[in-house]
This record gives C-alpha cells, structure tokens and sequence, in this order.
C-alpha cells in the first residue's frame, strides 16, 4: 500500500511544463491553413441599427464576412434565459456589442478592415445605474427591468422591531471588478456541415459552450466538440463569456471552411467581456442593549447589465451569504438583480458573496459601535453554531466553531495588542495604522438544488499500460484539478500518483462532471472520482483479479489482466444528494449547500495622510475548509484570493462612461503588483466533512469574501473615517478625510 | 494612406543559437519569437508593457519583448524561457517555483521565472525588498506572490538542501 497522497503538497501535475514554457494556451496553436478572426462592435450603449456600411480601401472580397444573417439556427448565447444575441441585428442593448464578424490570413489587414466597419445606428435612452433601472427611467428588460428577484423571509421581522434597543441602518455599494486573467481570452473553431464544429479554447466549462453552439448551429450534440487548451486564469471570466467567442470563431469557421483563430488582446477583453456585478446593500438591524441581533432587514441590489446571463444565480448565492455567519431569528432579505446597458455583469469568484459580504461585515462594526461593544464581541455574541438556523432556515449540523477562529485570527495577528498601540501611536502621526477584521462563510457546490439538477458525472479507466486515467470535464484553470483529482484517484485505488493520468477537457471523450465553478470541483467533483475510482476498484475485486490489501504492481497486473481478458475496464459515477439535504426553490428555503467554509481575517493597514494612500501591512487568514488535500494549493487559492481581493478593496476600480469602461488597460486599471501585497499568513483549521473527498469541503471563492469589509474596517480603525463604498481609492480617501477635517474645523 | 516599410534582415543569436530573419523594423520581438521562431513560451498579457509575461532576456537584461523593435535586436543576445532549462535539467528557479507552488496557471510563469532569473543573477541573496522591487514587473493573478517570493529564496538556497515536497 502506498503511502497517502492527500494531505501532502505534491509537486503540480503540469507544473513541468508550465515553468518550461511548454505548455500550450490558445494562442500558441496553429492549425494548416489556419485564418485569424475580430468583432466589429458597437461604440453606443443603446440604439436601433440602421445598417452596415464597408468602408473603401480595404479588398472586401478576400474577407470573410459573418452578420446575424448567417447564423444557422438560432441567434442566441444559450444560457439560462433566451435574450442574449450571439450578434446583435436589430438593436444594441449595450457598448462593445458584437455586430459583424470578420476573418482574414492577415491580422493586421484584419485590423485596419475592422476600423473601416461603419455601423449606422439611431439612438435610444440607455441608462447605466441601479437607481434608474430600479426607476425604470427607460424599460430596457422584461415589463419592469428586473432580471430575477428573491425574498426571504424568517420569523417575524416586523414584530420584531418593538423588542430592539437599538435599530442601526446602513447602505453600502461595491464596484466592478475586472478579473484580469493573464491569459486573454481566446478561441480556434473548425467547422463545417459534414464534421460538424470543433473548438479549442481558453475556458472553465466545456459543457456551457457545448450547449451554446448546439443552440446556434441546430446541430445534433454529438456534431459539436469542445476542447480546453491550456487555461491561464478564470476566476469565472471564462464561465460564460468563452461561449460567445467560441461562437464567433465557428461562425467564421463555418462560412469560411477554414479554421478560425480568435484571440482578444488586453484593451478587447477589459471592454468587452464580463465583470464582476456592481451591488447596492441596505441594512437595517436590530439588537438588543447587551448585544443580541433581534432583527435583520436587508435589501440587495445587483446591477446585471443588458442581458440576464447569470444574474440570477449571482443574485441567489449574494442573497443568501447577506445575512453572514450570525443566528438571527428575524430575517427578511428582498434582492433584484437589474438590467442596465453596461455589458453584461458575469461570474466572478465568490459569485454575489462578496458583495453582500462586503455589506454585513462593514455594517457589523457600526452596530457594534451603537451599543458600545467591541467589534468582535458583537459578533461572538451571534456566531452560528451548531443546531442553529442560517437565514434560510438551514439547521447547521456540524461543529461550527467561529469563536475559535476568531481566537486564533486574532492571537495570530496580535489583533489586541496592536489596537492598543495603533490607538496611542497614531496621534500626531501622519501615517495612521489600523487593524480591523470579518468573519463570514462561503457556501461550496451548487445553490439549493443546483448539483442535484446539474447530476454532474465521473469516469475513469484503466489503459492497457497500467495506469488509470480519469474523465471529468471538470478543468485545470491554475487552481490545480489536474493535481487533487490525481491524488484523490490515487488514494481511493492505493497506487502512486505516476500511475493517474487526467484526461484533457474535451466533450467528444469526457463526461459532463459539472462546470469549474462554485466552490465544488474539489468537494463535489472530487468526490465523484473518489467514488469512481473505488468503483474501479471494485470490478477488479469482485473479478477476483485482485485483492484487498494489494501492492501497486499487483493492481496493475489486474487491471492489464483484466483489460487482456475481459475488455474495457471503466467505472462510472454520478452524484447523489447527502441524505437529509432539502432546499424549496419556491420558498426559497432549506439547505441553500451542502457544506460550508468558514473563516476570520484580520487586515492590518497604514493610511497616509499625505497622499491619501492606504496600504495592507500584514493580512491574516484563518480558515475551516475540512480536510486540506493539498497545503501548497490550498494556501496559494487562498493568497490569490486574498490579493484579488485587496484589489478589489482598493485599487481596482472601473471607469464607466456611457456603459463603457474607460480605462480598459492594464495602465490604468491597477491590480496589485509585488510590490503592494502583504505578508499573508494562512492557517487552516480542519474538521473533516463526511461527504467530500478524504473529507475536504470548497475552498476557492472563499477568500474573496473576507478581506474588503476587514480591510476597510482596519481604514476606519486607523482614521475614523467610516467608508461604506469600495474601491477605497486615494481620491475616495482624500475626499472623506477633507470632508471629515473640515466638519471638524 | 499606408506607408511602404520593407523588411530588413536580422541576425540574433536566441537561446545560444544563430537566428537570421527577415522582419519589418518595427515589429515586436514577442511576434518574431512566437510566430517567426515558434518559440511559444513567451507570452502576451498586455502588449503594453505592463504585465511582464513576455519579459525575456536581452543582452542579459529583462525586457518586455512587446516592446522591443525588431531592429533594436540585430546582433543582440536573447534568452527565453526555452533557453532558461538545460535540457532536461530545470534551472534552480524552475525547480523552486514547481517545489514551492510559485505557478498556478501558468501564464505569467515563464516572464515571472525570467524575471527571478534576472535577479538572482543581479542579486544572488536577495532580500525581502529586493525580490519585490524584483517582481515588481511581473503580474500575476493566481498567486498573490507569496509562493512566487517563497520560489525566489529556495532557488538561492544551497543545491544540496532537503526537499520537503513529495514528488
């Protein structure tokens, strides 16, 4: 028996090949005969296209020329609802709209022929903001511009006022975020009527573009063929928007009979493809003097762009994490998600939560603040715990113990201590030094009854060399599938880790396992090669080739054995429920997930009130994930997350002009450099869940959720100054802190 | 109206070996290397010069080869991230960014490790400021840096130290 691989930081299954360079991205394809691709796009937000004009100079004949026109079945992204065109024909909802498809062998030719694409459009009102869709000062969506909403709604609320001391209100907003990916996005297509349509492509889920060009082409599903290439980042930037371009490049692929190659450059991407969803927060709280919640009304708002895409699933996971990790009696949560005419707002790590997470966290310090507790000892006092209800109603069964998070968060950051001393050394000084903190969860897998729809399926099997090789759709976008996967499989049969092969994402060999998102490729899906690689083994056992307690050699023996006399040998599993999980879509109520991750950050900040700059100084993760399959991968998911989100919290801020982001560069789009990122120091505590894989729970969105609300409680803690809004930049500081000098003056 | 440009001649020695093209002067570096060398390990994040995941070696300096003209690189030495390894044998920075999780997607990788390579041979013992100012360069989305810092310092830790990754 081989020694265990889960637990232990074995060395990335691709990693080789990505640190030598050899690894293949899109771009780095190229096929015979291989021609280049690029979307003519709106420059307005809102209008009625008039017509397409080609302009002279370019020799229009030599190109490759695709409109709405061309499109052999239906016009639509196929995604949750049926409004998204896959080329705009008649009216454009949004700037950077795709209109006309071009393809050419010269991509620089290409490029001029792009400029020279005059679009005619009239005209109509567009509105940009969660206020006006709300007011409806134009009808761009549906009757009443609202995508999806949610109520929720637990005990009495409004009985429930007369029995606070204290009723503390608050309103809080994010922006959006680009998710700046290093990998661009990107796309080949081959495609013609008697093969079919393959593409290879930069994505996170083979299986949503499968669906979209199945929809578009009205071609039977086994005509369509999707392959992931090597993936330099998702972050859910490559959840959806990969079938658009997938799309395009078929398109092209098809009138051409060549094979089409399109890859966006930086500028393309920023404008043109998802973001994270801007939120509007109101709260409305309850408590009692000594400290009890009593009360809690909420109101969250989403702005989701011109069409619905997946809107409503961000809204649904934000709706439920608004509530945070507290036991309350009282809960009602209304949240909209609404049309606006920015392109449409789409997944992005943590998925809704950090938004809302970003309310609660804030708002908790300024009710802390209204009955004189200290910030945690507000929190202590309505920490879930175990046989408590969250706000959907959901009975937490296991342990939860966020006290002794909150303990080890605060021991290791030297919270206390620090207070103490930020509060005596910061008078008269210019650099003022702050630590502030957020507790909050992440729910892992699909919302509700999400993964029981999804059924999301695993195969594996052994090849005649011996080794085992296992079938998921699931991908490798950086955050390390191929690895964990590898070591479940391993673990589950007994062999080394040399002896797992992971096949590469490809919808004409793999099974639909689920898309790579939500928290669930390690809990849910690895669970699913867990189970398939025990059924695997299985066979072998019950074929009496193999015994229990059996050495790798011996297993390899069998299965060789097996395949020489038996055939294909080939396990299969698909998800099943945990037993005793119940969620009502129509109440919106029960177990919204399975499992859930819970944590503690503390952020330690300087803010300098000279040029208005904040920085994190030291960060703090303290986290519950279950069982850590692989330390390496689960901190570096965590860093990551955190240093996307101290971007989110102060650097990243889009630009909107008329619906279209400004600064679309990475010039003037600041993601945190090396330079501006803080030791950050995780620890994990772990408590087995009994239905993930050698007990692990969802790890990757969840640090996402915790450092904005900490990081600008740290601002307050060092300044005084109580921000409700991110990107905390220097101009947003900078106006605050005047305002506040001058209301003191 | 366009302006005729011809293509000139160049020779550059990339990776220790001799390459002649013919490119226009302006083209970027980064296009000769990956469609005219096919050497695909450089990548493009931004064409802007801001990301550094095209950075490679020149004359032994980094520089983003999206901003390097093809006519600045006549009788230059150019290394990429293909030259970086000596055959099957990675270079201790490759070998410390597998050890210690510095690559997770992959992308920024190669200009990241080019970028370590350029440091350590400017500082062999980095300190904690010096491999930041380093890095400074260099995006990267996955990692929040600290495993890409943890790289750094193992790479210029003695070779015959204990590994404590299980292959």
């Amino acid at each position: 028996m081989e020694e265990k691989q889960i637990g232990h930081s074995v060395i990335r299954k691709e990693g080789r090949d990505k640190v030598t360079g050899r690894a293949q991205y899109v771009d780095d394809l190229a096929f015979p005969g291989m021609i280049h691709g690029v979307t003519v796009r709106s420059s307005i937000a809102r209008g009625r296209i008039r017509g397409v004009r080609y302009g002279g100079g370019i020799p229009w004949s030599e190109f490759t020329i695709v409109t709405a026109k061309d499109i052999p079945a239906k016009n639509e992204i196929a995604a949750i609802a049926h409004d998204q065109p896959c080329l705009a024909d008649q009216f454009i909802n949004h700037p950077e709209e795709p209109i006309v498809l071009l393809a050419h062998p010269d991509k620089y030719l290409l490029e001029e022929a792009r400029r020279a694409v005059q679009i005619d459009v009239d005209p109509l009102p567009a509105m940009f903001s969660i206020e006006d869709s709300l007011a409806k000062r134009a009808i761009i969506s549906g009757e009443d511009n609202v995508f999806k909403s949610y109520h929720v709604e637990k005990g009495d609320v409004d009985a429930a006022w007369a029995r606070a001391d204290v009723i503390v209100e608050g309103e809080f907003r994010t922006g959006s975020q680009e998710h700046l990916y290093i990998e661009n996005q990107g796309m080949i297509a081959a495609a013609n009527p008697r093969e079919g349509v393959t593409v290879w492509g930069s994505l996170q889920c083979p299986y949503y573009v499968h669906k979209a060009l199945v929809t578009l082409f009205g071609l039977p599903p086994e005509k369509i063929r999707v392959i992931q290439t090597e993936t330099g980042g998702g972050f859910g930037g490559k959840e959806e928007y990969p079938s658009m371009i997938a799309a395009h490049a078929a398109l092209l692929a098809w009138k051409s009979g060549k094979p089409v190659k399109i890859v966006y450059d930086r500028a393309e991407d920023m404008v043109a493809t998802t973001k994270r969803h801007p939120s509007r927060t109101r709260h409305r709280t309850g408590v009692t003097r000594d400290g009890k919640l009593v009360a809690m009304d909420i109101d969250f708002v989403i702005d989701g762009g011109a069409y619905a895409t997946l809107s409503s699933v961000v809204l649904s996971r934000g709706t439920i994490h608004a509530a945070g990790p507290y036991f309350c009696p009282n809960v009602r949560i209304h949240s909209q998600a609404v049309a606006t005419n920015a392109p449409p707002h789409g997944a992005f790590r943590g998925f809704g939560a950090p938004q809302s997470i970003f309310a609660i966290e804030r708002h908790f310090d300024q009710v802390a603040r209204a009955i004189n507790l200290a910030p945690e000892e507000f929190r202590r006092r309505n920490f879930l715990r175990k046989n408590q209800t969250t706000a959907t109603g959901q009975v937490l069964h296991e342990d939860v113990d966020l006290n002794g998070l909150l303990d080890r968060a605060f021991k290791e950051s030297d919270y206390q201590a620090k207070r103490e001393r930020f509060a005596r050394e910061n008078h008269g000084a210019s650099i003022k030094r702050g630590i502030g903190f957020s507790s909050f969860m992440h729910g892992a897998g699909f919302t509700g009854s999400g993964e029981v729809t999804l059924a999301s399926i695993v195969e594996m099997e052994a090849t005649p060399e011996g080794c085992v090789r296992i079938l998921a759709a699931s991908t490798e976008i950086g955050q390390g599938t191929n690895t964990i996967f590898s070591q479940i499989a391993a673990d589950a049969l007994g062999i080394g880790l040399d002896r797992i092969e992971v096949a590469r994402p490809d919808t004409g060999s793999v099974p639909n396992s689920g898309p790579t998102v939500a928290s669930r490729t390690s809990m849910v899906v690895g669970k699913l090669v867990e189970a398939a690689a025990l059924g695997l083994k299985r066979t072998l056992l019950d074929s009496g080739l193999l015994c229990e307690a059996c050495t790798e050699d011996e297993f390899v023996r069998a299965c060789r054995r097996y395949i020489e006399t038996r055939g294909p040998l080939r396990s299969r599993s698909q998800y099943e429920q945990p037993p005793g999980l119940h969620w009502d879509d129509a109440t919106f109520s029960g177990d919204a997930y399975g499992a859930y991750a819970w944590a503690v950050y503390v952020a330690e900040v300087a803010v300098d009130t000279i040029t208005f700059e904040a920085r994190v100084t030291d960060f703090v993760a303290v986290q519950e994930v279950g069982k850590v399959i692989h330390p390496i991968l689960a901190a570096g998911q965590i860093e990551g997350g955190v240093a996307q989100a101290i971007g989110m919290a102060l650097y990243e801020n889009v630009v909107w002009s008329e619906g279209r982001m400004a600064n679309g560069q990475m010039t003037n789009y600041i993601m945190p450099t090396a330079a501006d990122i803080p030791p950050i120091r995780v620890f994990f505590e772990e408590q087995p869940y009994a239905f993930g894989p050698g007990g692990a729970k969802g790890i990757g969105e969840l640090p996402m959720d915790g450092p904005a609300p900490a990081i600008l409680n740290a601002i307050e803690n060092a300044t005084g100054i109580c921000l409700r809004e991110i990107p905390a930049t220097p101009e947003v500081l900078m106006e605050a802190m005047t305002e506040k000098a001058g209301a003191r003056g | 109206m366009v302006e005729i440009v011809s293509k000139i001649g160049i020779e550059c020695t990339v990776n220790g070996k001799l390459s002649c093209f013919h490119a226009y002067p302006m083209a970027r570096l980064l296009d000769i290397l990956r469609e005219e060398l096919k050497l695909t390990g450089t990548k493009e994040g931004c064409g802007e010069g801001e990301c550094g995941a095209c950075a490679v070696l020149m004359n032994g300096a980094i520089v983003n080869s999206c901003l390097v003209p093809a006519i600045e690189t006549d009788g230059a030495d150019i290394r990429t991230i293909e030259g970086i390894a000596s055959g099957a044998q990675l270079h201790a920075v490759q070998e410390a960014f597998l050890e210690c999780g510095g690559a997770q997607c992959g992308m920024c990788t190669p200009g990241m490790v080019i970028a370590a390579v350029a440091l350590i041979e400017r500082h062999p013992h980095p300190a904690d400021a010096e491999i930041r100012e380093g890095l400074a360069g260099n995006l990267c989305r996955c990692t929040g840096y600290q495993k890409i810092f943890a790289a750094v310092v193992r790479a210029c830790e003695p070779a015959d130290r204990p590994h404590s990754g299980k292959r």
